[in-house]
């Protein structure tokens, strides 16, 4: 069994700032990656991001996840790569098991970092498993990832920046956007993302949400309905609209089931978009030497992934006793910059998320 | 009740107040369409002139200073959220520069729909320039003329298909 320092779960913009972050530390790790490519989400991100230069802003999603990487594998003697390989067991005594091609095989780690990213949530409707229905997620990795387009007619439900942003990129692919629909009486993502549809022609439809999908084999129509403030379908309101493809927005939930399996302690913070591992301010777990980083606690945007992803890797590093050079003037610096990412409104739920999640804090 | 966040679509009060007065448009000037709180602030370090501001706090909504505008449009195709276009009044026309990122692109002269930001056909534009290069990676910088009593209604263009 091979023993690591740091072993990574997840090569997004969380696990691949971490990685880099402790290679320049002194510290050897391996990132283990599901996918066949590292870069998670980015890679399908074909707008510009926003933030400040230091999350490279005004940089398109998948130009950042080519930097993110390209600093990775500026580091081929510290930094190990596993592609295509799931993590399916990880043990209280440090030992994970992987799945690669069919095979099994197990490594120690002396530390962890979990940034395993979120996952998208679906919504109860009668038909909801019809052809032609999806996540918008999947919409986006179809068409931007291998340029497949998903029909010729959709509605997107859910207006947070997911639906806004897909919405606008399935316009720019030839797709016939017929509505956005809202539960919430106001739209949920940036307005400049809302702006961009409506000038298009595109009509976001708020107070509103799908009540069924009709379809024989597939996807033909939906029917849509008002919601009242408790978002309850207010009845004689319904109408039809045809469409061979509905997308599904409505939210992230972190992926932190291999959590359950150390007994790590655990909390459902809805602000966050569900279950998280309780951590201290260095993001670790109850569990000492496990870290978080990134979605899995707590949905953001990607900026936030990739700075939380730099400072935990700080933070394991010095645990490692490989203290960065530029520690304590990194450390401050990431701490501000996660600060002003989340001191606007939109960083609210993160605010009110981690307070939450800080009156459970195990260690002080 | 801001309409913005219901429909996407800002006041008139909103759109004017983002607009520098009249005599200023004689050469052309940024209007910054950004009028919410988010983490965001690439037009301001981008700009040559440091003209637009947003300070420490990156939530805050930018603010043009139009004595250092020049128009450049370098802000424009830098926004991530197209949020930005320059604007320029001479005797005859309004000249925009917008962002574009539909394929395939106006030509030069082409005859194009004037939309306004109910995405509605208002009227009919002039592409009198396209501008793209490597440094706005693919956002087309279109130069768009106008009629002059769309000043506050224009804000993007649909070619005639």
């Amino acid at each position: 069994m091979t023993n690591y320092d740091l072993v990574i779960i997840g090569g997004g913009p969380a696990g691949l700032s971490a990685a880099k972050i402790a290679a320049e530390a002194g510290v050897k790790s391996i990132i283990i990656e599901r996918d066949y490519h590292l870069g998670g989400q980015l890679v399908k991100q074909t707008h510009m991001f926003f933030g400040s230069e230091k999350q490279y802003a005004k940089t398109r999603g998948i130009d950042i996840a080519k930097i993110l990487v390209n600093n990775v594998m500026d580091y081929p003697d510290s930094i190990e790569v596993m592609t295509n390989t799931t993590v399916v067991g990880l043990y209280d005594d440090m030992v994970l098991t992987l799945l690669q091609n069919e095979s099994y095989s197990k490594i120690k780690a002396k530390s962890i970092i979990i940034a395993t990213g979120a996952s998208e949530k679906f919504l109860a409707f009668e038909n909801n498993d019809l052809p032609g229905i999806y996540g918008a997620g999947a919409v986006q990795t179809l068409m931007n990832v291998h340029g497949v387009l998903p029909g010729e007619n959709v509605v997107m439900v859910g207006s947070g920046n997911i639906g806004l942003i897909v919405s606008y990129q399935l316009m720019q692919a030839g797709v016939n956007v017929k509505a956005v629909l809202e539960a919430s009486p106001t739209i949920g993502g940036y307005k400049v993302h809302a702006s961009k549809l409506k000038r298009l022609g595109v009509d976001i439809l708020t107070s509103t949400s799908i009540k069924k999908a009709i379809g024989k084999d597939k996807l033909e129509k939906i029917i849509i309905s008002k919601l009242d403030n408790d978002w309850n379908y207010i009845e004689k309101t319904e109408t039809e609209i045809e469409t061979d493809v509905l997308c599904i927005s409505v939210g992230l939930s972190p992926q932190s089931r291999l959590l359950g399996m150390i007994e790590a302690k655990m909390k459902y913070v809805p602000t966050l978009g569900g279950l998280v591992a309780v951590i201290n301010k260095h993001h670790e777990t109850s569990i000492k030497n496990i870290f978080v980083a990134g979605d899995v606690c707590g949905v953001e945007e990607a900026s936030s992934a990739i700075v939380e992803g730099c400072f935990t890797g700080l933070i394991v590093s010095e645990r490692l006793g490989h203290k960065h050079q530029n520690h304590d003037k990194l450390y401050n610096d990431f701490k501000s910059q996660l600060q002003n990412l989340r001191s606007g409104p939109f960083g609210k739920k993160t605010r009110t998320g981690l307070e939450e999640l800080r009156r459970d804090e195990f260690v002080k | 009740m801001n309409l913005l966040n219901k429909n996407g679509v800002p006041s008139l009060e909103q759109i004017k107040s983002r607009f520098p007065s009249k005599e200023l448009l004689l050469t052309p000037k940024a209007i910054t369409e950004c009028y919410e709180e988010i983490p965001c602030n690439p037009c301001s370090t981008v700009c040559p002139f440091d003209a637009i501001t947003i300070g420490e706090d990156i939530n805050t909504p930018p603010v043009v200073d139009f004595d250092k505008c020049t128009g450049c449009g370098i802000c424009v195709y830098n926004c991530p959220g197209l949020a930005i276009f320059t604007v320029q009044e001479n005797e005859e026309h309004l000249l925009f520069k917008i962002p574009y990122e539909f394929v395939p692109y106006p030509n030069l002269g082409e005859i194009v729909h004037a939309v306004n930001r109910n995405g509605e056909i208002i009227s009919k534009a002039v592409i009198t320039k396209v501008q793209i290069s490597s440094r706005q990676d693919k956002t087309v910088l279109l130069h768009v003329q106008v009629a002059k009593e769309y000043l506050h209604e224009f804000i993007t263009v649909r070619r005639i298909i």
